[in-house]
């Protein structure tokens, strides 16, 4: 039994598709079997909430009578430094840009209240937002400095933009020194005090299609609240890892650079994230629809929190020094229960990624394919597959 | 039956004096110490939760001031902001008191205030900023 995504097109068109979310798909497939289920679903939709600091949003501000030319100048939005090595107008804002004044880890742990993500946020909200630039004069471009306020309305364009979202599996992380820690996985108490992860585990999208059979470049997607699309592979797309049986992989793997018209997203899935003692980031909410093209499919979208294995890693040695060591692995199921076992040891759980949040996401995505306002695509490239030779690769240091 | 959070001041001089045990043996009191910094030479803070009687628990008060003890209600009131909340859980292994715990049924962050000892160590692990602090005289 299998079906193309035009079927499920015209099906989604006449409000006669079958949507499920992966949650939903997990008890259809165990009472029905995969034959079954791929006969009735045709669509099962997933989602995550988390922390991706590889986000950033890219805008056009217009040009000013007299001209200036950003590129080349130091550009700011309400304090914190914006990108603007590109044409006259053109500035790219990065999800952990700082304000130069911020005091950063100089009075540790810093507390990181405002960056790029917020910058983003409340850009997204519609807020009015203080630019300021200074630069140097052209004779096309004879301004030297511009002071404004802007708003999302009145740009050109505003696009959201991140190289690396929607990792395929996270690690673990805990402590195992004496000393309590501040790292991009949270607070992390001294001696396994606690462990924090960040997956939405069977909601989450490349962990429904892990060999990345029907995401590809070009699938359409919901992003921070609107739609956008799958650019790329991410950065550091890792396909080539250990996997289970199921062909999950057991450590990071796959990621998604992905893209979309920031006018149409909202705040509440675009939330600029401060972590303590590390910096800021953007937390970014996508759902990515998975057709049932094939039993197979209906196979891998079944997967539950138990068999989706990860790995444990100390940050206080191993991770800052790049010594690739595992403490063991967990599933996601004795990770959402809140506690688990570490070499006889029970120790509490954290999330960064919402999984209430990722549950409404995957709700919000079977909601508008249901109502026939969006349509599933054909990706136009596969991602690099696990059997290619694709990898993420460390920096060797040269000398210069 | 009075019960109540209260913060005690030390002035260096009484650091080294019994005063909470006189209030279990002279007035019946029950107590738990919610914090605790009392160092020797240096004026000391107590946070206490009080119970007992009505009239024994003012009379208790009565004689901790008299003692030179500075006595406040607790006024840090910690909540959960749940229109910013996200439900992460990132503040759950951090609470050391249970008061910010998952629920099992709907994976949502609760925030049980009764148990809460105002410790605010949850306040800036909290990544968007969902837990506020307030005073509360």
């Amino acid at each position: 039994m299998t079906k193309t995504i035009q079927e499920i097109n015209e099906k989604i068109k006449k409000g006669q598709a079958v949507v499920v979310t992966a949650e939903e798909m997990i008890e259809i497939v165990r009472k029905k079997g995969e034959k079954q289920a791929a006969k009735e679903v045709d669509v099962v939709t997933t989602g995550t909430f988390g922390p991706m600091c590889s986000s950033g949003a890219y805008i056009n501000i217009g040009h000013t009578k007299p001209k200036i030319k950003l590129g080349g100048g130091e550009v700011y939005i309400n304090g914190v430094e914006v990108y603007a090595g590109f044409a006259a107008v053109d500035i790219y804002i990065g999800a952990s840009s700082l304000p130069p004044d911020d005091p950063r880890n100089k009075i540790y742990p810093g507390e990181f209240r405002y960056g790029g993500g917020h910058v983003i946020e409340e850009l997204v909200a519609g807020k009015d937002l203080v630019l300021t630039a200074t630069t140097y004069g052209t004779d096309c471009y004879p301004s030297k400095e511009l002071r404004t306020l802007i708003n999302i309305r009145d740009l050109n364009e505003a696009v959201l933009f991140n190289p690396r979202n929607c990792y395929q599996n996270y690690n673990v992380a805990v402590n195992l020194s004496d000393r309590i820690i501040y790292t991009y996985m949270g607070t992390l108490k001294p001696k396994l005090g606690n462990a924090n992860y960040c997956s939405a585990g069977q909601l989450s999208p490349l962990l429904n299609d892990p060999y990345y059979k029907t995401i590809g470049i070009g699938t359409r997607i919901f992003l921070g609240g609107g739609t956008g699309y799958i650019a790329w592979w991410g950065t550091q797309h890792n396909p080539g890892v250990q996997r289970s049986e199921n062909g999950v992989p057991l450590s990071p793997a796959g990621t998604l650079a992905v893209i979309g018209d920031l006018k149409q997203m909202k705040p509440e899935w675009l939330r600029g994230t401060s972590m303590l003692g590390y910096g800021v980031t953007l937390t970014v909410g996508i759902g990515i629809p998975i057709p049932v093209l094939s039993e197979e499919i209906a196979y891998y979208t079944s997967v539950k929190d138990e068999e989706i294995y990860t790995q444990i890693v100390d940050y206080s040695k191993c991770y800052p020094q790049g010594i690739s060591e595992s403490l063991g692995q967990v599933n996601y199921a004795q990770l959402r229960s809140g506690k688990i076992r570490i070499s006889n040891k029970e120790v509490p759980t954290g999330s960064l990624s919402s999984y209430v949040k990722a549950r409404e996401i995957a709700n919000i995505l079977k909601e508008w394919i249901k109502q026939g306002k969006f349509l599933l695509t054909e990706p136009v490239e596969k991602l690099p597959q696990a059997e290619s030779d694709y990898k993420f690769k460390p920096l060797k240091i040269r000398e210069i | 039956m009075t019960e109540s959070k209260v913060v005690l001041h030390f002035p260096p001089h009484l650091v080294d004096k019994p005063l909470i045990y006189k209030l279990s043996r002279d007035f019946d009191l029950e107590f738990n110490i919610l914090k605790a910094s009392v160092t020797p030479q240096e004026e000391g803070i107590l946070v206490l939760e009080l119970k007992g009687d009505d009239d024994n628990f003012q009379r208790a008060i009565a004689y901790l001031k008299e003692n030179g003890v500075d006595v406040q209600a607790l006024t840090q009131d910690i909540n959960l902001n749940y229109e910013l909340c996200t439900h992460c859980g990132l503040c759950v292994p951090i609470c050391p008191v249970s008061a910010l715990v998952k629920d099992g049924e709907t994976d949502e962050v609760k925030f049980v205030k009764e148990k809460c000892i105002a410790c605010e160590l949850c306040v800036k692990v909290c990544p968007y900023n969902a837990i506020e602090v307030s005073l509360n005289a």
